[in-house]
């Protein structure tokens, strides 16, 4: 027990002593999306919106008939997911990308995947803006309420911290992750009622979403504080936590079982 | 009597195995069907084999050997950067590896970004590089290049700001591989200068090369690796006149 003591204990002074470099990398990932381009870090706000905007003329005549403030409904949901599916893409590729430096020098190799979900959890925040514009124009209230959003967001990103870590590790191993991942979040991205009702849905799949989707959880207590501007379901908030806390427990265990045998195979 | 804690650096029979699959197996398909077939053969490879070697602190170590050698693969496990299959390797004190000169910079960004970036990487505080900013710049003589993307430099001038920002705190021990061949030679007096100086402040320095004058003027001891395993150890002079009359024969 003293010794697991002992080893927390030095995770935690190796990421004091790298989240220099953790804050450099996210600056970095920032400032090189957008260098170069005329309207420069806009384009985080710009992007959400005009993608909500496409799926609400395409949407809004097949699924959107029934759902109050359909625009705010769609651009939040989009907004979340498109945060898990970049930053877990993005992760997943971590480790190979820095492959000639982890062969060179010592450093935490985790840093580098959660360089990589942090720089999207910012680009994360600056879509909050075009949420923003799009309440103010259809006039949906803003309330205090609306302020609780960062407990979905921190389940959230804690779940995609853990699921990162989880991808790229694997990635390390078997390439072919990096090819699927995108089919996955394909089929994810319709299971989960962001631009339709789950009221649409079969009572099979109403049933189970709720339950096993975690997207779903995280999506629906954002939307629960913005747009009706009250609380959510407390039991949402629970399992949200617990799913993402999971994620985290079998990301970290998955990645340290095998980070020292990423040398050989990157 | 031997002082047990001046010991720096201790490898004690270690060796580090690689797996040299038949074909590369890296995606699933081929990994279920080489599972299920029983045919996940490796062929087993030991860059390095039972090696043993202890440093004191202050001394100052040569590696010789042909190419492939296991010369850098000892590096790197003495760096962390590799662990060992079997034995174990010890080390205390702060280590300033160069085992290639600005690993991590990234090409699109400017040279005081990178400065700050490879800092960090080598676990430098925010405080520390902006107090050792101007200095850095200065002995990799860049300041007329600082706005200026990496992916312009030359591989000179890489290899002096990656030098630069590798020596500029003063290390325990000093891991140096082969890394000073693309300087022209006013810029490797320039290092080696630097690294004698080091030297003489009490840090241990370990060093790849494959000129046996540079580690003859460098180093006081040295090791001789062949195909993973330890040929000799002595001091400089002995182990390079042994090498060189080996490589004659040849």
């Amino acid at each position: 027990m003293k010794k697991h003591i002992s080893a927390l204990r030095f995770r935690i002074k190796m990421l004091l002593k790298y989240r220099y470099l953790l804050a450099l990398l996210v600056e970095r990932d920032i400032k090189l999306k957008y260098r170069r381009s005329f309207l420069g870090y806009l384009w985080s706000i710009l992007n959400p919106l005009f993608s909500m905007i496409i799926m609400m003329i395409v949407f809004s005549y097949m699924f959107g008939r029934g759902i109050k403030n359909f625009p705010v409904y769609l651009i939040s949901g989009n907004i979340l997911f498109a945060f898990m599916r970049d930053s877990s893409t993005l992760a997943m590729n971590s480790i190979i990308g820095n492959a000639a430096l982890l062969k060179k020098v010592y450093v935490p190799k985790y840093i580098f995947t959660l360089s990589k979900v942090t720089s999207s959890l910012v680009n994360l925040l600056f879509s909050l803006g075009a949420l923003l514009i799009v309440m103010v124009i259809t006039k949906v209230p803003i309330t205090w309420y609306c302020l609780l959003i960062v407990i979905p967001i921190i389940e959230l990103y804690i779940f995609c911290v853990g699921l990162g870590l989880f991808l790229a590790q694997a990635n390390v191993f078997f390439r072919d992750i990096g090819n699927i991942w995108g089919v996955v979040t394909l089929a994810w991205m319709y299971l989960t009622p962001i631009f339709y009702s789950i009221d649409n849905l079969s009572p099979v799949l109403r049933y189970w979403i709720p339950k096993v989707n975690p997207m779903y959880i995280y999506i629906t207590q954002f939307r629960d504080f913005v747009l009706t501007g009250g609380w959510t379901w407390t039991v949402l908030i629970w399992r949200g936590l617990f799913i993402s806390l999971l994620m985290l427990a079998i990301g970290l265990w998955s990645f340290a079982r095998n980070k020292d045998k990423f040398i050989l195979y990157i | 009597m031997e002082k047990v804690n001046d010991i720096c650096i201790q490898v004690k029979e270690a060796s580090v195995r690689f797996n040299i699959a038949s074909e590369k197996v890296n995606n699933l398909k081929e990994y279920a069907i080489k599972l299920f077939k029983r045919e996940l053969m490796f062929k087993e490879f030991y860059a390095l084999k039972d090696v043993s070697l202890t440093v004191r602190k202050g001394e100052s170590w040569a590696l010789v050997g042909p190419n492939g050698a296991g010369k850098s693969t000892l590096l790197k496990l003495i760096c962390r950067i590799l662990s060992p299959y079997k034995g174990s390797v010890w080390v205390k004190g702060s280590i300033a590896p160069m085992i290639e000169l600005g690993a991590g910079f990234d090409p699109n960004l400017t040279a005081g970004e990178n400065i700050f970036i490879n800092g960090a990487i080598l676990g430098h505080s925010k405080q520390f590089m902006k107090e050792h900013f101007d200095e850095i710049v200065e002995f990799a003589e860049v300041s007329n290049f600082l706005g200026m993307p990496i992916k312009n430099y030359s591989s000179g001038m890489r290899a002096r700001l990656g030098f630069a920002i590798a020596t500029v705190v003063k290390p325990d021990i000093l891991v140096v591989d082969e890394v000073l061949a693309v300087g022209d030679s006013a810029f490797q007096n320039k290092c080696m200068n630097r690294m004698k100086e080091m030297l003489s402040g009490g840090t241990t320095l370990l060093f790849v090369s494959h000129s046996n004058d540079t580690v003859r003027k460098m180093c006081k001891n040295a090791i001789w690796l062949d195909h993973g395993q330890v040929k000799m150890t002595g001091t400089a002079n002995e182990v390079c006149d042994a090498y060189e009359k080996s490589q004659k024969s040849k």
